[in-house]
């Protein structure tokens, strides 16, 4: 057995995947609710702050009620968890767990770091900031995250209640149609990478520029330029088949409060109803962190090389290798943000609009896109 | 006839969707800037900031029963607030004022004067009414109570907040 490597890989999954995304979700949830109360000319939760005055202090400090989320927590805690009657039990309480289960798994692949050098502890070799190291990365994250669609579907099937049942039907129909546009997006990305590995991809672009910012290294090549074109119709494709997966406006459908309750969770209460809600930020986060990784260099530094930031494999500093790390989460959060303000900026789609879009259009335009970027690619490297 | 609703043809900007989306993101994002550096105009902080100096004259709040400039109790029982009030939020218990009594001349007043802050619609019938100007709708907004006793304004708390009223009724003075 390879102890230290399971430990490793522990307290990472510990750290990443529950500690940071868990932190994430919770204060996305609180972000969502600031900005979109500036962008209405609102104020928003500002007052929640620890509660000192149980403890006999005068007054209760604010943080910009930077303490809502853990009242929300509690809050979501302490509700009764009602059962309604009439669902179907089993799948009634299975459908929460596989919402938030595929989006955390996702986690795995991302590299959310270059390495760790924990030379300090006495650990020779450099920890790879990475939970699986998989060659098949992306399709990992395909495969993981197509998943999360039974947990909706089931919520809608097992609550036995009409809105539920349409919010789940149109789930189905939405993710499979945006899912092929999503794979069929990113087939230009793995020619250009020529490799699936997700860590050796954020290496390259670490050494040879971003995807969308080819300006050091290997970059400055007419190729990397022209390459452009397409990859920024990929951005477009797959930003946009994140926001229709993860269920956020204007893709909202299955849980479209004016026309459905609330949707495949109109039925659920308390603790299950939070899991739901926390399975779709944590998707966000996820599809935040996979376009990151894809297009914008994941945990790289921008203009490292110029700095003298480089990474070099099993050369990095402790210092270094946290600075990576927080630049992944940097651009992470302002992804975030753009998710935010998309979400309280344009109303939703109509369905068949919604449809065509997705089968006529983007379909469509993604399979162009791969002829393009091989054309390109051909022209560039014919002998 | 069924009516024609024209759709209006969309220019291909529009139709690419994704201007329009800058745009909107642009309006957006202008409101952010605004909010966050205090200049657009938000909510009044209720607890923090008040509406106390800008009341308007007229403004109806809790009714309140004054006592006159000889700490003598204006109000005389005739129970018309009683009658008028719309939701029956007052309750008279009348009594006769013993003859020793300074005010013997004045014959009534009330022995319990109640008003349940909860059924109170703030509509001011009462004072309007009041023969003997004795209640008054004050500023006071803010009614709060943990129970439905506490909401019930009794006489004594009705003074407490009425206090003093001088001038105008002048019919039960010594002087007339």
């Amino acid at each position: 057995m390879d102890w230290p490597f399971i430990i490793a890989s522990l307290i990472k999954i510990i750290v990443f995947a529950l500690a940071i995304v868990m932190v994430m979700v919770a204060y996305s949830v609180y972000a969502e609710r600031r900005v979109s109360a500036a962008i209405q000319d609102r104020v928003g939760p500002n007052r929640v702050g620890p509660p000192l005055t149980l403890f006999g202090a005068k007054k209760d400090p604010r943080f910009a009620g930077l303490f809502q989320p853990m009242a929300d927590g509690i809050k979501f805690l302490l509700k009764e968890d009602f059962t309604p009657n009439h669902v179907n039990k089993g799948f009634y309480w299975l459908a929460p767990a596989l919402v938030l289960i595929p989006a955390l798994l996702t986690c795995a692949v991302l590299p959310f770091g270059s390495e760790l050098d924990l030379g300090f502890l006495g650990i020779e070799t450099p920890i790879p900031m990475v939970i699986a190291n998989l060659n098949a990365g992306p399709l990992f994250i395909f495969a993981i995250a197509s998943l999360g669609v039974y947990g909706i579907v089931l919520a809608g099937w097992a609550s036995n209640s009409k809105y539920a049942f349409f919010g789940g039907v149109r789930s189905t129909s939405q993710m499979i149609s945006y899912e092929l546009s999503l794979g069929l997006s990113l087939v230009p990305l793995l020619l250009i990478y020529s490799q699936l590995n997700l860590v050796n991809i954020v290496q390259f672009q670490d050494a040879n520029g971003w995807l969308m910012l080819p300006m050091w290294g290997e970059g400055w090549t007419l190729e990397r330029w022209v390459l452009l074109i397409p990859i920024f119709i990929s951005f477009l494709i797959f930003t946009t088949s994140i926001f229709a997966e993860t269920n956020r406006t204007p893709f909202d459908l299955p849980e479209c409060e004016t026309e459905l309750v609330a949707g495949y969770h109109t039925e659920y209460s308390s603790m299950k109803f939070a899991l739901f809600f926390m399975g779709e930020y944590a998707a966000m986060i996820v599809g935040s962190g996979l376009i990151v990784t894809l297009f914008f260099g994941g945990w790289s530094i921008p203009f490292a090389p110029y700095l003298g930031l480089a990474y070099e494999a099993g050369n990095t500093p402790f210092w270094l290798g946290l600075l990576h790390i927080a630049c992944f989460l940097a651009k992470i959060v302002v992804f975030i943000i753009f998710f935010i303000f998309v979400r309280w900026t344009i109303p939703r789609f109509r369905y068949d609009k919604l449809m065509d879009l997705g089968w006529k259009v983007f379909f469509e335009v993604a399979l162009v896109n791969i002829f393009l970027t091989a054309l390109i690619i051909w022209f560039f490297n014919r002998s | 006839m069924a009516l024609v609703v024209k759709r209006p043809k969309l220019t291909i900007s529009e139709r690419l969707f994704f201007p329009t989306l800058i745009k909107g993101l642009r309006i957006t994002f202008a409101h952010f800037l605004r909010s966050i550096q205090g200049k657009s105009k938000v909510t009044m902080q209720y607890p923090e900031e008040k509406w106390d100096d800008e009341l308007p004259e007229h403004f109806r709040g809790a009714p309140a029963l004054v006592t006159d400039e000889h700490g003598k109790e204006r109000c005389v029982s005739c129970q018309l607030c009683e009658f008028i009030c719309p939701p029956r939020a007052i309750t008279i218990i009348p009594e006769e004022i013993p003859t020793e009594d300074k005010w013997a001349k004045v014959e009534k007043r009330p022995q319990e004067f109640d008003i349940d802050m909860i059924r109170c619609i703030y509509c001011g019938l009462c004072e309007e009414v009041c023969p003997e100007q004795a209640i008054f709708l004050r500023k006071d907004y803010a009614i709060t109570g943990l129970t439905r006793e506490e909401m019930v304004h009794d006489k004594e708390k009705l003074y407490e907040i009425g206090g003093v009223r001088t001038g105008l009724v002048n019919k039960w003075n010594e002087l007339k």
